[in-house]
């Protein structure tokens, strides 16, 4: 599946998309901010408050139980400040 | 529906006076326009700024403005809508949204107009960086636009 990333969630992690291939275990939106936030500092950074995460999963907006499975983009960004 | 709303997600500015009189030139049915402005300010919270640089998920920003406008058209009679929302580098004084509503009375206007922006503010896809002479800065959002868009939630 494909991650973007979006704000400061982009600059902490220093990239703005990837392809990733998580494990079967990482089932949800959470799940999965827990398992890149133990990739690296850059990630643990970006993830250091993930109750502030928002995420989307093919461009709608979900919690963070929502689960991944059939996922294609999953993006992650603060909260917004649009408008 | 049938009144289809007009989205536009642009890095260009755009002409609130064009934007209000196409929703109601050559037409008898609309009796009310209400209009939103978004500028950008010169100075957030004390601070002089240089500009806003907003950052927008595209496609995503399309799709979401496009969900909140199809509830707007199906929550109020509406005549015409069209939202448009800027992103990229915006010095102060220049357009960053507009929402224009058009019904046959007002109250219908009003309130979908507000809807939208307090809609906007919290689940429209963009993010606002600001230059200042201290350099760029996330802002951050803030609590109470949450209240305002918690307010249209149908209990």
């Amino acid at each position: 599946m494909k991650l973007k990333y979006f704000a400061w969630v982009r600059e902490r992690i220093g990239k703005a998309e990837e392809t990733i291939e998580p494990p079967a275990e990482v089932r949800t939106v959470g799940d999965l901010i827990g398992w890149l936030a133990a990739r690296d500092d850059a990630y643990a950074y970006a993830f250091e408050k993930p109750k502030v995460i928002r995420a989307a999963i093919d461009q709608s907006h979900v919690k963070q139980d929502a689960a991944i499975s059939g996922a294609r983009e999953i993006a992650f960004f603060p909260p917004m400040t649009g408008g | 529906m049938s009144v289809a709303a007009t989205i536009r997600i642009q890095e260009a500015d755009f002409d609130v006076a064009q934007e209000i009189a196409a929703l109601s030139r050559g037409r008898t049915d609309v009796g009310a326009v209400v209009s939103f402005s978004g500028i950008c300010r010169g100075n957030e919270q004390g601070e002089p700024i240089a500009a806003l640089t907003l950052e927008h998920y595209p496609g995503m920003a399309e799709a979401e403005i496009g969900r909140h406008a199809d509830e707007a058209l199906s929550r109020w009679p509406l005549q015409g809508l069209t939202i448009i929302h800027r992103f990229g580098r915006i010095p102060p004084g220049e357009n960053i949204v507009l929402v224009v509503t058009a019904s046959a009375h007002r109250l219908a206007a009003f309130e979908a107009a507000e809807f939208l922006m307090d809609y906007l503010k919290t689940n429209a896809p963009f993010w606002k960086r600001e230059e200042s002479a201290r350099g760029t800065s996330w802002i951050e959002a803030r609590d109470h636009d949450d209240a305002a868009a918690a307010r249209w939630t149908k209990s």
